[in-house]
């Protein structure tokens, strides 16, 4: 063989391989969907939607939980957004390089990898406790806040670092301050890549359980939270609720609640992918 | 903070400025650049005269943009990037530790070499300089400005009806006549052009050059041109540059028909470059 069809049966061989993995997983995802799907979706209607729990499978709902999963991730956004934009502000923009910024980097990508339920042992002891919080929304949403911190810094980062030297020194060369700058031309053009960050943030959140556990989030509440202080509970923890129970009614009513999860999920990235895009024409 | 109105054809030194020493706007002496390592300028030592318009030639990279970077201090935002030497404008050294850059760079304007509207509409382009300065908050006066500022830069006509268009949508020519516009909008005292005419038809370039002709009793103007032609028509004086040294300078006229160096009279006769 020559070096070039050598080339070409390796490019193929490689191109096979990915294909089937590609396959492999795809099937892998039907095959849950699936699954999920026939067992949960006699169960899917309005009332499953706008009933509270029930100790009879058949009457029981996920409402207190779909509306807990909503104000906890309004509070986790309300305080990820500001914090990690500031923070990687600083970092990018400001920090430069010191040896102060630097110890912070560090820690920021080492804090993206530890295990959620470690976040919620620091919201207990200071969000539930030190602060007085209790088990409430409030401390729910600033946990998962915690978790959500490093991935909307990095991606903030990222999208800090993409926008074109060119711009910025088009804003200093009319006299503008680097805070006008970054105000003005650097986050504008930054926000679509925030806002993707944010999104992926808040769908990682939405799918937490441990964390909300620990802190003491509630796993059968037949209300609805009223304010940030209310004790809540959140789809996942509904869902993991009924799935320990033994009776197969129980089973169908976790298929149905991962079904609402899932959809929420898919909504959510949508969004996150059309708003990207209405952005990126309206600025082109 | 309301700056007052500067019309565009008047021309005050700054309040408190030394009385510039005859005609010299910019004096630099011994300005060597360092990017990182590499060393861009070396022993640099010129003097720049007010109102008129000086043209910097020389091959490609010989460090024509960075020396105009360093005017206005554009070179700052650049990582690892260091000067020494001396740059005065007006009397005033622009390197002291006590220099308000944001206000030397509002003095001192930039056009860039490779156009660069933000992307906003035409109108915020150019009201952005009027806008971050606070110079006018007033919708009419703002306006006035920006048409002002248009008109000036040879592209009123063709955006008139479309202010509120994106910048992007423009040709290139237009781009780079739009950021002429929002670099005389905010009216600086000295406007550094780095190439200006590059992306411009034969018609628009025309305009550039009696702009600039017209800017020049209001303007110290330095314009960086790889046209010959371009810089024998619209300088006063030209100077050469040659792998990051002033090889030469002075008027244009004796710069193009006898240079004192071998190396500006062969890079002007085009035997290389
Ligand atoms: N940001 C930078 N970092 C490192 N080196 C740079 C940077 N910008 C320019 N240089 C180098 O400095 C030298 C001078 O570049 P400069 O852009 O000033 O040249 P120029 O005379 O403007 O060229 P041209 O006519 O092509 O625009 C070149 O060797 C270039 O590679
Ligand atoms: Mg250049």
């Amino acid at each position: 063989m020559t070096a070039g069809a050598r080339r070409l049966a390796g490019d193929r061989l490689l191109q096979t391989l990915s294909i089937l993995v590609l396959a492999l997983s795809l099937v892998a995802l039907m095959t849950l969907l699936y699954d999920v799907w026939s067992d949960g979706w006699q169960r899917l209607d309005w009332r499953f939607l706008t009933s509270n729990p029930s100790r009879r499978a058949a009457a029981a709902g996920i409402y207190p939980a779909l509306v807990g999963s909503f104000y906890v991730l309004l509070v986790t956004a309300a305080l990820s957004l500001p914090l990690g934009i500031g923070a990687a502000v600083y970092l990018e923009e400001y920090g430069g390089g010191g040896r102060w910024a630097r110890l912070i980097e560090i820690n920021i990508a080492n804090l993206a990898g530890v295990p959620s339920i470690i976040y919620g042992l620091l919201g207990l002891s200071v969000f539930v406790r030190v602060f007085g919080w209790g088990p409430s929304v409030l401390a729910g949403g600033a946990t998962l806040a915690l978790l959500a911190l490093p991935v909307v810094i990095l991606s903030t980062r990222e999208a800090l670092r993409t926008v074109p030297m060119s711009a910025r020194e088009g804003s200093y060369a009319l006299g503008a301050t680097q805070w006008q700058t970054i105000w003005h031309q650097v986050l504008p053009s930054a926000f679509p890549g925030i806002l993707t960050g944010l999104i992926l943030a808040m769908s990682r959140a939405i799918g937490e359980t441990a964390p909300l556990i620990t802190i003491g989030a509630l796993a059968y509440i037949d209300f609805t939270p009223t304010s940030v202080m209310s004790p809540f509970t959140v789809l996942p923890i509904q869902v993991y609720n009924w799935v320990s129970r033994p009776q197969a009614a129980f089973a169908e009513n976790a298929a149905a609640g991962i079904i609402v999860l899932l959809v929420l999920l898919l909504t959510l990235n949508s969004v996150a992918v059309v708003l990207r895009d209405r952005i990126q024409k309206a600025r082109a | 903070m309301i700056r007052p109105l500067r019309p565009l054809t008047t021309f005050t030194s700054p309040p408190g400025a030394a009385a510039p020493p005859t005609g010299v706007k910019i004096a630099v002496t011994g300005l060597d650049f360092f990017y990182s390592q590499k060393q861009a300028l070396s022993a640099i030592t010129t003097d720049l005269q007010a109102n008129i318009v000086t043209a910097f030639i020389g091959p490609s990279g010989c460090g024509k943009s960075t020396f105009l970077r360093t005017l206005n201090r554009m070179n700052d935002i650049i990582p690892g990037a260091r000067v020494e030497g001396q740059i005065l404008i007006d009397g005033h050294d622009i390197y002291h530790p006590g220099t308000d850059v944001v206000d030397l760079r509002r003095r001192v304007g930039m056009v860039f070499q490779k156009s660069n509207p933000f992307p906003k509409s035409i109108f915020e382009n150019v009201a952005y300089g009027l806008r971050v300065n606070g110079i006018t908050r007033n919708r009419g006066e703002l306006e006035g400005r920006v048409e002002d500022s248009l008109k000036a830069a040879a592209i009123w006509d063709e955006v008139k009806d479309r202010l509120s268009e994106s910048a992007l949508m423009l040709s290139g020519g237009q781009q780079q006549r739009l950021c002429i516009a929002r670099a005389l909008a905010i009216q600086p005292e000295i406007l550094l052009m780095d190439e200006p005419a590059s992306a411009l038809d034969p018609i628009a370039t025309q305009r550039i050059e009696e702009l600039i002709y017209q800017l020049k009793t209001t303007y110290t103007i330095v314009i960086v041109t790889h046209n010959m032609q371009q810089a024998a028509r619209v300088s006063d004086r030209t100077a050469f540059f040659w792998l990051g040294r002033l090889v030469e300078s002075g008027p244009t006229e004796q710069i193009f028909t006898s240079p004192t160096e071998k190396l500006t009279e062969d890079y002007v006769t085009g035997r290389f470059g």
